[in-house]
């Protein structure tokens, strides 16, 4: 059974890394009991799945991965000692009430959310079927805003004007050691700008994921403006002409996930 | 009390690794901070990832925030781009609980584990903006004070530290809370005073009230230059590792550590008597933790960090008593099964040990690790680490054959009385271990890791002429031309030049205080980095400071020589460590005193101690893996540690 999670990262915490990031989940997942499938053979890891990394220094309220746990109304799933999950409960039972409260999506915060880091919290989850594609394989557009200290508002408007407004970004990238000439514009879905409050300029940006992710500090150095403090506000799946949040993607389809099983 | 946070956060996009700097670890505190209360910043001396898991900062940072009068909070070595961006923009050395600067703190207290972080100890006194010179300190600044192994010989520091804590400091850090207190009290003034009552607390050492006498170059004696001080300062020894079940609250942090993994202490001190290991002798007698405790701490302790993976520590684990219960309920515990692994650091070298390791270690069997540390028996016999071929070969073809396809084989060179026969040998095990391993696997690794030996105070050693580069270079080379081309085969080794700057710390006296400003007057921090070290540094210090490379490092010593630490004591008797330092020049060995008959090395008589061993029966495979005659075992003079209280067991 496959849980899909949106959480927080906010605050000091935003200083560790992606990978940082997945290691606190692993460890809080177990502290919180959570019966996680994991990878068979040599060297066993948790299934978890993590979207589009956030840069270290960025803060983000829409982070999500996806978590295989064992479903905990199927017969033996999570038992104790069985390969593929971990313990259950004191209990040693497999299908324990405990492992059906953990692993519902309205209660999971309460049961994980004191595992996490300070700055770290579910916001919510769902159970997604079987067969949706990885957090990679449908997001594609990502929301951020975006603070700029010391640019009065007229400027900041300016810039984003002329950045929509040009045919083509270009900026300097490095690959694998070698530096490579990219073009932003594509990837530049909107930018406006934000009314400006007491910490200077904001704006809010739109910023495809394909044909490549752009981080932040790209599009920082394409508008010629130095960020403060950036955070990722939403990840977008696009279906039929409209933006759906990943959460609600598969609400529709809980049913054919019943009848898979 | 200020907060220097805002002033820090704009910093952290500037840096690697900024997370190093923002602490918020799990068991971290919110220290109860207040006026009645001492400040203690417990400090270690190089970067984050090394500091952060050092179980002794980790035992009294929670022993300290559960009085209630003292808090402790953390600090380690910025990085050198965060220390520039610090030094750039005016911000001093600060907490990581709190981010206060450390001078508003009432005691910094540093962990010294290695002699070359000693010009780290330096620049983190200098970026708290305290003066780095004791003597020049004021009711202003808070008291310096420093433990751990390195601390046996502080005399390097002693210009900069106030105060040294010689030995296990569980219950001193109370003590000293107490007496800075009072101190405090009366507004900090005497600071003069205030350091010589402190120099009255057993296990204290307070240098500025010790005098260090020189004739023709050399030092003659180490006395009291006030009434009132011992002669001699002895170390402090916790007789029941039970009473201490710390760390309960281990730290678990954030980003990537060094032992990043949930640590339990089994047992404190080794008697196994290897000659050249320091930690060995001056952390006698062996005080073994019970095994439901050890139990109970693993359980507890995976369950509250979430770590997968958990080291059952001490100098010599499989020697622990109760290894065999531990191990069983570790592996049969439906909490742990599958997905927890379990690491034994410093493998004992016998088959017992390896079918230990397959026991716990079901996943991830990834490598294994054994020291013989010498190349030949000859050798071995000299040092007193009395592992013979077989007990390699046995454990090496067990490793092997239970599907480890890598061994990692840890060597010294520079070993006493040692021949190019000696050195070569080290070769001739390493390429055997590869032909073992050829016979179970197509592909395997052995890595062959080579140590310039540096003699280290307290230990049989002390009197022993270390080699120098040039000679600790050519026994590398012997090696590398000997394991050329050899598959499967590699050979690691440690910079010689850097053995010889450790060399220059380890057994100098205070003069080589003035070596260590030098180094860091120069811009020599992290020197345990190879990237940072540079010897022309320490060789530049040592001229200026008119001493001689020969006669500091690699003169062999006489008897009667004043050694730089003899009016400090690890409780061990200078006659014991002499007659034993004869015994390895004659190939004489000792046994394992726990099981035998007590060699009155001074540890257990001098401070009323005994050995405190969890099982009445040792080990299976007997210790040191010689085959030793254990039948007398049962009753050697040990004291067992108490049964667990009721219910102890029973705790999920």
């Amino acid at each position: 059974m496959r849980l899909r999670i949106r959480f927080s990262k906010v605050g000091r915490v935003r200083f560790i890394s992606h990978r940082d990031v997945a290691r606190a989940w692993e460890r809080a997942l177990r502290r919180a009991q959570l019966p996680v499938v994991y990878t068979g053979g040599f060297s066993p890891r948790p299934q978890l799945a993590f979207g589009l990394a956030l840069p270290t220094g960025c803060e983000s309220v829409a982070e999500y991965l996806d978590v295989t746990v064992a479903d905990p109304t199927s017969a033996g799933g999570g038992g104790p000692g069985e390969p593929g999950s971990y313990g259950t409960g004191p209990d040693g039972v497999g299908t324990t009430p405990s492992a059906l409260v953990r692993t519902d999506p309205a209660t999971l915060a309460a049961c994980v959310n004191p595992s996490l880091p300070a700055g770290m919290a579910v916001l919510g989850a769902v159970v997604v079927p079987d067969g949706v594609g990885s957090l990679q394989e449908e997001v594609t557009s990502c929301t951020w805003e975006i603070e700029v200290p010391g640019v009065p508002p007229g400027a900041l408007d300016e810039a984003l004007g002329r950045a929509m407004a040009a045919a083509a970004l270009p900026i300097k990238r490095e690959r694998k050691g070698r530096v490579e000439d990219d073009d932003l514009r594509p990837s530049l879905l909107a930018l406006s700008s934000i009314t400006p409050h007491d910490a200077g300029s904001r704006f809010a940006a739109e910023l495809a994921t394909r044909p490549r992710g752009v981080r932040p500090a790209e599009l920082a150095r394409a508008l010629g403006l130095v960020f403060g403090r950036v955070v990722r506000t939403g990840q977008w799946i696009e279906r039929d002409g409209s933006r759906i949040e990943p959460l609600a993607a598969h609400v529709a389809e809980p049913a054919a996930a019943g009848s898979a099983l | 009390m200020s907060n220097l946070w805002p002033r820090i956060e704009p910093l952290l996009a500037q840096v690697a690794k900024p997370a190093r700097y923002i602490g918020g670890e799990l068991g971290s505190v919110e220290p109860a901070c207040g006026p009645d209360r001492v400040a203690w910043l417990l400090l270690y001396p190089d970067i984050y990832e090394i500091g952060l898991p050092n179980q002794g900062l980790q035992i009294l940072y929670e022993i300290l925030n559960d009085r209630p009068d003292a808090w402790a909070e953390r600090a380690y070595a910025p990085w050198t781009d965060m220390e520039a961006a610090m030094r750039a923009s005016g911000v001093p050395l600060f907490s990581l609980e709190t981010f206060r600067p450390a001078r508003e703190f009432d005691v910094l207290a540093f962990n010294l584990s290695a002699e070359l972080t000693f010009t780290n100890v330096v620049n983190l006194i200098d970026l708290a903006g305290v003066p780095v010179h004791s003597v020049a300190r004021s009711e202003d600044d808070p008291l310096v004070v420093a433990g751990g192994h390195c601390a046996f010989n502080p005399e390097p520091l002693a210009d900069f530290v106030d105060a040294f804590v010689l030995g296990d400091g569980e219950e001193v850090v109370g003590e000293l809370t107490e007496a800075v207190a009072t101190w405090r009290a009366g507004a900090r003034r005497d600071r003069r005073g205030f350091l010589r009552a402190l120099a009255g607390i057993e296990g204290v050492y307070v240098p500025s009230c010790y005098e260090a006498r020189y004739e023709g170059g050399r030092l003659v004696a180490v006395v009291p230059a006030v009434e009132g001080v011992p002669e001699r300062v002895t170390k402090r020894t916790v007789a029941d590792l039970a009473q201490w079940p710390y760390p309960a609250r281990q730290l678990v942090p954030l980003i990537e550590v060094v032992h990043d993994r949930l640590n339990v202490e089994v047992f404190r001190g080794c008697t196994r008597g290897c000659r050249f290991c320091q930690a060995g002798m001056i952390t006698r007698p062996v005080r073994e933790r019970p095994t439901w405790q050890v139990e109970q701490m693993v359980r507890r302790g995976l369950e509250r960090t979430g770590y997968d993976e958990v080291a059952l520590t001490s100098l010599s684990t499989a020697d622990f008593s109760g290894i065999g219960d531990v191990v069983a309920s570790i592996v049969g515990d439906p909490q742990c099964s599958g997905q927890v692994s379990v690491s034994l650091p410093s493998l004992r070298v016998d088959a017992f040990t390896v079918g230990l390791a397959a026991d716990i270690q079901r996943v991830r069997r990834t490598g294994l690790t054994f020291a013989p540390e010498g190349g030949t028996w000859r050798m071995r016999q000299v040092i007193n680490k009395l592992i013979r071929e077989e007990d390699l070969y046995a454990a090496v073809d067990a490793a092997f054959s239970q599907g480890w396809r890598r061994i990692k084989l840890y060597f010294l060179v520079g070993l006493p009385t040692e021949t190019d026969d000696d050195v070569l040998g080290i070769a001739t095990l390493a390429r055997r271990c590869v032909d073992i391993g050829r016979r179970y696997h197509r592909s395997v690794t052995v890595t062959a890791s080579v140590g310039g030996f540096v003699p280290k105070p307290h230990t049989p050693f002390q009197w022993f002429g270390q080699d120098t580069a040039a000679e600790l270079q050519r026994k590398v080379d012997l090696l590398k031309d000997a394991t050329r081309g050899v598959r499967g085969l590699s050979l690691r080794w440690h910079d010689p030049e850097a053995s010889v700057a450790e060399g220059i710390v380890s057994r100098g006296d205070r003069r080589v205080g003035a070596v260590v400003e030098h180094v860091w007057r120069a811009g020599g921090t992290f020197q345990e980095w190879s990237e940072h070290f540079d010897v022309r540094l320490w060789l530049d210090g040592l001229h200026a400071a008119g001493l001689d490379l020969y006669d500091a490092v690699h003169r062999q010593r006489d008897e009667n020589e004043v050694l730089p630490w003899d009016h400090l004591s690890a409780s061990l008797h200078r006659d014991f460590l002499w007659q034993d330092w004869q015994d390895a020049l004659s190939q004489r060995v000792v046994e394992d005193c726990r099981w035998t008959p007590c060699y009155d090395c001074g540890a257990c008589t001098g401070l009323g101690v005994e050995h405190v061993v969890a099982s009445a029966v040792p080990p299976a495979g007997g210790s040191q893996g010689t085959g030793q005659d254990l039948s007398d075992g049962a009753v050697v003079p040990v004291r067992f540690v108490a049964p667990a209280p009721a219910g102890a067991g029973a705790i999920p």
